[in-house]
Parts: C-alpha cells; sequence; structure tokens
C-alpha cells in the first residue's frame, strides 16, 4: 500500500485539480493563460501514468501548445483593442454584465450537484467494463499498421477521423469569415534573442514533426500529433515575420486546408468502388493509404492550426494590415 | 553501480529544482526570481538527462536525451530573456 | 488506491471546476477556458475507461476518441475566440 508511485500519483491529481482551480480564480488573465497551459502539461503527464502516450502528446501539443497560442493572441488583440497594453496586468478585459450574486451562487450549487451525481456514477461503475480491447487485437494484424491507436484512427473508425479532420476545415472557414473586416493588433516586436532561436528550433521543428507523423505506424505519435508540432512551424514562421500572408496566397492556404480531406474522401471512394466498404483497404496497399491519408492531413492540419493562430484572412485593401510600417 | 549512480544525478538534480522554486516564491522581484529559475533549474535538467542517460539503453535513447537537453536549455534561457526584456520595456510595436 | 481511482476522481473534479467557471465566470475569456477545462476533465474520464493493470495493454478505442476530442476541442475554441475578437472589436467601435 506504500508504493511511492501511488503517492507521485495522489500529488499530481492534486496538482492537476489546484492548477484547475487557480486557472479559473487568478486575476491576471495572462497568468491565467500560462496555469492553463502548466494545467495540460500535467495533464498529459498524468495520461502517460494511464499508459495512454498518444493521447498525452496530442494534448501536450494540440490542447496545451496549440490552444495555448490561440489564447495568448487573443488576449494580445483583446488588450490592444481596450487600450490597456500599457498595463502590467491584465485585469477584466472582457468584462461581461454583471450577474445577480444569488443566480451565480444558485449556478455554482447546480454545478456542485451535476459533479456530485457524476463522482457517485464513477465510484458505482463496475471497474473494468467490456472494452474493445479483444476485437482490436483480433482485427490489427488486417490494419495495414502496427500501432493499435493509429489502426483504430485510420482504419476500423476512420469515418471519425474524416469528420475530424472536417470540423476543422470547418472551423477555419467560419474564423475566416467571422474575422472580415476586423483590423489586426500590430504584433509585437520580439529582439534579436528571440530571432537566433527561431532560427535554430525552426529545423529541429521540422525533423521533430516528420518523426512524429512517420513514427505513428508503429509506436506512439501519428498525423494529428505531427500535425500540431509542425503548426508551430508556422507559428514561428509567423511570429517572427519571415513569413507574412499575402492575398495572394490565399489559394494555396485554400488547397492546403481540403488537402486532407480530399485525399481522405478520395481514398475512400476509390476503395468503395472496388467492391468493398469504404475504408476496408485492401491488405497489400493498407499501409501505404495509410501513411498517404496520414501525410496529406498533416499538412492540412499543421496548415490550418497556423492559420486559425494568425487568425484574420489576408485581405489586401483592409486599414492596418500586417505589411504596413 | 550505474542505477545507484543515475539516482544520484537525478536526487540532485530535483534538489536544483527545490532550489529553485523556493527563489521563485521568496525573491523579492522578477529579475532575482528569472536568475533562480533559470539557473538552477537548467542545471537541475542537466543532471536529471545525465542520470537517465545512464539509465537509458540504446545510444539512440541517449541522443535523444541529449538533445531534449538542449531544446529546453536554449529555450528555458530565450522565455528568460523574453521575460526579462517585457519587464523592463513592456510591449513594443515597430 | 489504483491511478484509475485516483485520476478518474481527479477528472470529475477538473471537469466539476470547468463547469462551474463556464456558468459563474465574468470574463468572456474565462468561460472558454473552462469549457476547455471540462473537456479535459472529460478526456480524463475516457482514459481511465481504457486503462487496464499494467501487463495488459490498455484499450485503443477510448484512446484514439479523446485524441478526436482534443483535436474538435481546438478548432471550437479557435471558432470562439474568433467570436470574441469580433464582439471586442465591434464593442470598440459602438463607444467610439
Amino acid at each position: 500500500m506504500t508504493d511511492p508511485l501511488v503517492i507521485f500519483d495522489v500529488a499530481l491529481a492534486l496538482a492537476i485539480v489546484a492548477l484547475a482551480v487557480a486557472a479559473l480564480s487568478v486575476r491576471d488573465l495572462f497568468a491565467m493563460i500560462v496555469l492553463f497551459v502548466v494545467f495540460g502539461l500535467l495533464s498529459a503527464l498524468a495520461w502517460v501514468r494511464l499508459s495512454a502516450p498518444d493521447v498525452a502528446l496530442a494534448e501536450a501539443a494540440i490542447g496545451a501548445g496549440v490552444t495555448g497560442a490561440l489564447l495568448l493572441k487573443t488576449l494580445h488583440h483583446l488588450r490592444y483593442v481596450s487600450g490597456t497594453l500599457g498595463q502590467q496586468a491584465a485585469y477584466g478585459v472582457t468584462p461581461l454584465t454583471p450577474v445577480p450574486i444569488g443566480v451565480t451562487l444558485a449556478n455554482a450549487i447546480f454545478c456542485g450537484l451535476i459533479t456530485l451525481g457524476l463522482a457517485v456514477a464513477y465510484l458505482g461503475a463496475p471497474a473494468a467494463g467490456p472494452g474493445f480491447d479483444a476485437l482490436v487485437a483480433e482485427a490489427m494484424p488486417r490494419s495495414g499498421v502496427d500501432h493499435p491507436v493509429t489502426g483504430v484512427l485510420l482504419n476500423f473508425r476512420a469515418y471519425d477521423t474524416l469528420m475530424e479532420v472536417v470540423v476543422l476545415l470547418a472551423a477555419v472557414v467560419a474564423v475566416w469569415q467571422i474575422e472580415r473586416g476586423v483590423s489586426d493588433a500590430p504584433a509585437p516586436v520580439l529582439g534579436e534573442v528571440w530571432q537566433g532561436f527561431a532560427r535554430l528550433a525552426l529545423p529541429a521543428t521540422v525533423v521533430v514533426g516528420t518523426y512524429l507523423l512517420w513514427v505513428g505506424a508503429e509506436a506512439p505519435g501519428g498525423a494529428f500529433q505531427g500535425g500540431a508540432v509542425l503548426a508551430a512551424v508556422g507559428l514561428l514562421l509567423l511570429l517572427t515575420r519571415a513569413y507574412v500572408p499575402q492575398p495572394t496566397h490565399r489559394g494555396i492556404a485554400r488547397g492546403a486546408f481540403v488537402l486532407g480531406t480530399g485525399v481522405f474522401a478520395l481514398v475512400a471512394l476509390l476503395v468503395a468502388s472496388g467492391g468493398r466498404v469504404a475504408f476496408e483497404y485492401p491488405l497489400e496497399h493498407a499501409k501505404t493509404l495509410i501513411l498517404l491519408i496520414e501525410g496529406m492531413v498533416t499538412i492540412s492540419i499543421a496548415v490550418t492550426l497556423a492559420a486559425l493562430f494568425h487568425g484574420r484572412e489576408p485581405v489586401a485593401q483592409t486599414k492596418g494590415g500586417r505589411d504596413d510600417t | 553501480m550505474l542505477e545507484i549512480a543515475a539516482a544520484a544525478f537525478i536526487a540532485l538534480g530535483t534538489l536544483f529544482f527545490v532550489a529553485g522554486t523556493v527563489g521563485l516564491l521568496r525573491f523579492p522581484d522578477i529579475f532575482c526570481r528569472l536568475h533562480a529559475l533559470t539557473k538552477a533549474d537548467g542545471l537541475g535538467l542537466a543532471l536529471i538527462a545525465v542520470g537517465v542517460a545512464l539509465l537509458a539503453g540504446t545510444a539512440g535513447a541517449v541522443f535523444r536525451i541529449a538533445l531534449v537537453w538542449f531544446f529546453v536549455a536554449v529555450a528555458s534561457a530565450t522565455c528568460g530573456h523574453l521575460i526579462a526584456r517585457y519587464a523592463r520595456h513592456g510591449v513594443r510595436h515597430d | 488506491m489504483t491511478p484509475d481511482l485516483i485520476y478518474g476522481l481527479c477528472g470529475v473534479a477538473v471537469f466539476g471546476i470547468g463547469l462551474v467557471g463556464a456558468l459563474c465566470a465574468q470574463d468572456r475569456l474565462r468561460r472558454v477556458l473552462a469549457l476547455k477545462l471540462c473537456s479535459v476533465g472529460a478526456g480524463f474520464l475516457l482514459v481511465v475507461g481504457a486503462w487496464r493493470t499494467p501487463p495488459a495493454t490498455p484499450d485503443p478505442v477510448p484512446h484514439a476518441l479523446v485524441i478526436t476530442g482534443i483535436v474538435v476541442m481546438v478548432s471550437a475554441t479557435a471558432v470562439a475566440l474568433a467570436l470574441i475578437r469580433r464582439l471586442q472589436s465591434l464593442e470598440a467601435d459602438d463607444e467610439r
């Protein structure tokens, strides 16, 4: 009962809960985002403890990294628009109309009851229900890859993954529509040390992202983790202004957004035309097809996440664009 | 023998992390805190990396640990610089 | 005390904290972040459900579901943040 790992688990779980409380109660919004990123990284560590390294990689790269970057970018924009960039701390940048304290209290009690119900349901649930382990283990030799999670994502439940790529596409379409006409906050100057760091980190990030994609067939990794790391390349390029989005590049960007969905759907249709069910890849080509889909989906994810970070569609006539000085 | 040496390195590294955290909590202003964090944690991470590398089975794993150490060290130095720069000058635009 | 029990309760607690934040926070950015906390709590419960006592490998299907959930959540967060930026710009224009 005195397993040192149990002490570690309890300490980690308490730290995660404490960080969640701190992120929601700290007044400074910048501190809130930093606490949230730390929360995401510790959750990833907890998922490694629960032997889910794929999920941990995805959470660290997308849940903590890309989401954190999106939040920081939005905070910068909000502080610029509300004219509070000069202040040291970001207090109440987007206040809502105050709600009566009674309503807030009732909401909190309501949430507490839901959480209590969830906890009771969780403790009362059977310890290990019937899972899909046996089914997946049985079907793995026919999937074309060696790593179960990749097999599930790109073969057994490929419809889910196709829809997920479609959701990303819908998100970037929505963001471009919503942000039409919104002027951009000027990007802060980060200095020479940062430029040097970016020059050093850029090639390494490309290698790590490609490696994660490649290793996904037999070990933790894959299209989403690799795509998120490659999106970091886009973020570095945008932040160092080595790449400034031009209106004329919109066609290329649109092509990259739909590339993943297009190739994914095309493969499904081709497979289906051969008298099979869509995504029932012929075994001798399964690995090639999965790698092809993964590669194209990775490019789409990387470009889409970088575009979501940049936000506004690059339009020529908008005042306050990136290329005016 | 190797395991004892690795454990010693990792324990020593953890000690530096604790020292850095105490510095973060106890020092009066942002520059002292950065000083405590970046230096103590850099050394702590290096010691832990050496300890883990001793336990790693293959040369490839050792190489990857070395790469992780190198990039975390560079990134933490850059972050420290950016935080200090912001604390001195605030946000600057061109 | 096994990891699944500890992290399962941790996931329920994180979900509850996120729910309170999403309904009670006085700040738009904080509400979006609270919803993200909810999704991490739900992810915890799925990963805990997939966990098996160590020699056995965990169930890969919930893992794939959580990865899908993380990507969908980042898309939803990006759209919510774009809406917040737009709303703030409109309000700033109204005040001028």
